[in-house]
């Protein structure tokens, strides 16, 4: 199957000893938007880092659009880099380059793309974020929601075909927050969004994917879940 | 608040073409050596590692403490990061730092920049790390080596890194060697206090918070033998040089004799400004100095000795 | 576009704003090595460049008074060279009858380092008053700086905000917990005891720093990133770029070569 995420079994301790995933089992088939709960610690983070490689598991399988990710070439790798655009928490983090211009042109560059393809990739994706006139300023002076929003642009720009976002709306106020979740209705890629927002799930994720100590304690349709009191309560969450 | 604070960075115009120069090529060579050790080192972490972490020193130096009269002491950082990343990242991100520093503040010259990255990267680093390992090797894993050799690697560093300004300006002719090194020297001795205090400070907390970073097991096989030792023969260079540079006594008592202002001199004590230096003359200081810097001499000798007998005695039992 | 103190670029319309960065950053350093290099005591050569960088101010639509005043931050620096006053050879001047003598070459050299200094900083002002810091790393890049240090340089600059804000944050919760500290009458605990809890708080920022550059790593990447520095080719120098550097060598060579005709 391409385009898609499997994982099976997922194992993963960090050097200092501590157990991120036990044997986390889940799938998002194409076109899919998928919601991924839990709380802080529930291991989220430590499976997003997978899904391009930058982790590799103690154990378990990782296959994203088709390749197998902890065993496959440098060339493999690369295409999997582009074809999942990876939207870490902190815009601040993802945001590395002097001007929004950098930041965008950064993965098509790496991509080893032509310039005039750069250019239209940055001209796309600053036009796709609705930041086209932002393209020559300083990542310092933007807001949260301006940066959000480019931080997308950095990975738009490498055409992925699977989005995965960690908490996109936190520390969003709320105006900044609905123009986010109107961007992300807009964007046609497969998503997988690791949230707390669940009003946000309800409106915009189908399926709902609910993890806590390493592993997937619960996986259906977004209103069976949002419904399930008691599993929600069971693991830290609050029905919005 | 609203400049970085300032140090003892050279402006442009006081140093001669010839030295600028020749201290342009020495950074160079530094940091071109530092970013292929780094490099080796860290691979493709070498990049984001060392420009957060030279921001970071940056900001660090915005991190003031009052000391009296409305004056404020602030971390310098190269014996911090000597010691938390090794000698040649140390270099890395003081060379930025400074440089950075000439580019947005003019805090130091542009043609002089070479001088500084020598002082404040090259030479301060190399002395705080020299100085750190021998205390560390004495110690033996002890937790006094950690304070004892982060106070003594930043107050030795500080105050050899202006040394060699000193020289600098002498060697310009911008500056009287009798006049210039004791005096930066001696303003030094007490800015290289308060910059023992926080790096002990800086020190004390990630021991307790992230031990991994402060475990030098890391640092000593990234540099191998031959950087202590160039870091110790450095500072023992500067120690020599510049006591031997201004003990030619006659502009001094020229000075003395002309103006007359020794017996005043002698009677202020030495104030810390929150930049450069005061200068205020001081026959009494001289001596001082130079028996300060002996005496630190001694006692670096003795700790290596120590640290040689115990790993004598470690490998023959 | 809001100001940031860190950022002492003033975003103006005006012909140096407009000059190619790489031009920008030669001439300034090719100004500064002539101001170098030229004799102490050849004053009319000091003033001609005098003239020259107050000239780079009003071309840059900068404010000449804000100029002149910020250059002599450095200034207290000539304190280190106030004793060649005393100290230096030759012809002495006496001071009436207080017994001080001057050495006239020692004013000679003091008043040219003065001038040679206040001069430098003027120019290294004008550079980073109308050259942004993106445009100034790329002409750090165009000349041939290792691409791996002009890489650190444009992660540091982004993160210098970032991490001063932090640091801000730190000293604000310091001060918020203690109050205002009264140095003078010893509140807040021992100078040791100050010094150290800052100390604490660059240690806290330099762990928060370790951790963020390993989260900077994470996304860089996920973008691709192998650890070769890849970036566009720079755009050539313009007909007119190339005319003003051409132009600007030739006065500063000028300028060089003045004192030495009639010396």
């Amino acid at each position: 199957m391409h385009h898609s995420i499997e994982v099976e079994d997922l194992h993963f301790s960090y050097p200092d000893g501590h157990v991120a995933l036990n044997g986390a089992t889940l799938s998002v088939a194409p076109g899919e938007k998928v919601a991924l709960l839990g709380p802080n610690g529930a291991g989220k983070s430590t499976l997003i880092l997978h899904l391009n490689g930058i982790l590799k598991p103690t154990s378990g399988r990782v296959h994203v659009a088709g390749i197998d990710v902890p065993n496959c070439s440098k060339s493999e790798l690369a295409k999997v880099r582009a074809a999942v655009g990876l939207v870490f928490q902190q815009p601040d983090d993802q945001l590395f380059s002097p001007t929004v211009f950098d930041d965008v042109a950064f993965g098509p560059i790496y991509q080893g793309l032509p310039e005039s393809e750069v250019r239209a990739r940055v001209r796309d994706a600053l036009a796709a974020v609705k930041m086209s006139d932002y393209v020559d300023r300083v990542s310092h002076h933007l807001s949260v929601g301006q940066k959000k929003r480019i931080a997308i642009a950095t990975v738009l720009s490498m055409k992925p075909d699977l989005l995965v976002l960690d908490e996109p709306t936190a520390g969003l106020d709320p105006r900044g927050r609905r123009e986010l979740m109107h961007l992300l209705h807009e964007l046609p890629q497969t998503m997988l969004i690791s949230t707390h927002d669940l009003a946000m799930v309800r409106e915009l994720l189908p399926r709902t994917i609910v993890m806590e100590g390493g592993r997937v304690v619960a996986n259906g349709p977004t209103n069976e879940i949002l419904a399930d009191e008691v599993l929600l309560h069971a693991h830290g969450l609050e029905k919005p | 608040m609203l400049s970085s604070p300032a140090q003892m960075h050279v402006p442009d115009g006081f140093l001669t073409t010839t030295v600028s120069i020749v201290l342009w090529v020495l950074a160079v060579l530094a940091i071109v050596v530092a970013l292929r050790r780094v490099g080796n080192d860290l691979g493709e972490r070498q990049v984001p590692l060392m420009g957060v972490l030279a921001a970071c020193i940056f900001a660090g130096q915005m991190l003031n403490f009052p000391v009296a009269g409305g004056t404020s002491g602030h971390l310098i950082g190269a014996a911090l990061a000597a010691i938390l990343l090794g000698p040649w990242a140390g270099i890395l991100v003081l060379a930025c730092v400074t440089g950075i520093q000439a580019l947005i503040f003019q805090d130091g010259g542009l043609l002089a920049m070479g001088s500084n990255i020598v002082n404040m990267g090259v030479v301060s680093v190399f002395t705080a790390w020299g100085v750190y390992r021998i205390v560390q090797m004495a110690a033996r894993g002890a937790r006094w080596g950690m304070i004892v050799g982060g106070f003594a690697a930043a107050w030795i560093s500080v105050v050899v890194a202006s040394m060699a300004a000193a020289l600098q300006l002498a060697a310009s002719g911008a500056s009287p060697a009798n006049v210039a090194i004791p005096t930066m020297a001696g303003v030094h001795m007490l800015i290289g206090i308060g910059e023992g205090l926080i790096t002990v400070g800086a020190l004390s907390f990630l021991a307790a918070t992230r031990r991994d970073l402060v475990s030098h097991d890391k640092t000593a096989a990234v540099a191998g033998r031959g950087v202590w030792i160039a870091g110790l023969v450095l500072a023992i260079g500067l120690a020599v040089a510049s006591p031997l540079a201004s003990t030619h006594p006659d502009g001094l008592e020229r000075v003395a004799a002309d103006i007359g202002f020794l017996d005043r001199a002698q009677s202020s004590p030495y104030k810390i400004f929150s930049d450069y230096m005061i200068p205020g003359i001081h026959n009494q200081a001289l001596s001082t100095i130079v028996a300060g810097v002996v005496g630190v001499l001694l006692v670096f000798v003795v700790a290596y000795g120590v640290a040689r007998m115990r790993r004598g005695a470690n490998t023959a039992s | 576009m809001h100001v940031h103190f860190l950022d002492p670029y003033q975003d103006l319309r005006s012909p140096v704003h407009a000059l190619d960065a790489r031009v920008k950053l030669v001439l300034a350093l090719v100004f500064i090595l002539v101001v170098s290099l030229t004799p102490n005591g050849a004053w009319a050569s000091l003033l001609l460049l005098f003239a020259v960088a107050v000239s780079a101010v009003l071309l840059a639509g900068l404010n000449v008074g804000y100029v002149l005043r910020r250059a002599g931050l450095a200034l207290p620096f000539a304190l280190a060279a106030l004793p060649l006053v005393f100290t230096a050879p030759g012809a002495r001047i006496e001071l009436g009858a207080t017994g001080i003598s001057l050495s006239q070459i020692g004013i000679e050299r003091l008043l040219s380092i003065f001038f040679k200094s206040y001069v430098s900083m003027q120019m290294a002002i004008v550079l980073a008053s109308a050259t942004s810091f993106p445009d100034l790393l790329q002409a750090m890049r165009a000349i041939r700086l290792p691409k791996l240090l002009v890489a650190i340089f444009g992660l540091m600059w982004r993160y210098l905000f970032v991490l001063v804000d932090e640091a801000m944050r730190l000293l604000r919760a310091r001060d918020s917990r203690s109050g205002a500290l009264d140095a003078a009458r010893n509140v807040g605990g021992s100078i040791s005891w100050r010094a150290r809890s800052a100390g604490g708080m660059a240690g806290n920022l330099f762990m928060r720093s370790f951790e963020r550059g390993d989260r900077i790593y994470d996304a860089m990447a996920a973008r691709g990133y192998d650890g070769e520095v890849r970036s566009m080719r720079h755009p050539a120098l313009s007909a007119q770029s190339l005319r003003v550097l051409v132009a600007g060598l030739v006065l500063l060579s000028v300028l060089f070569a003045l004192p030495r005709l009639f010396a």
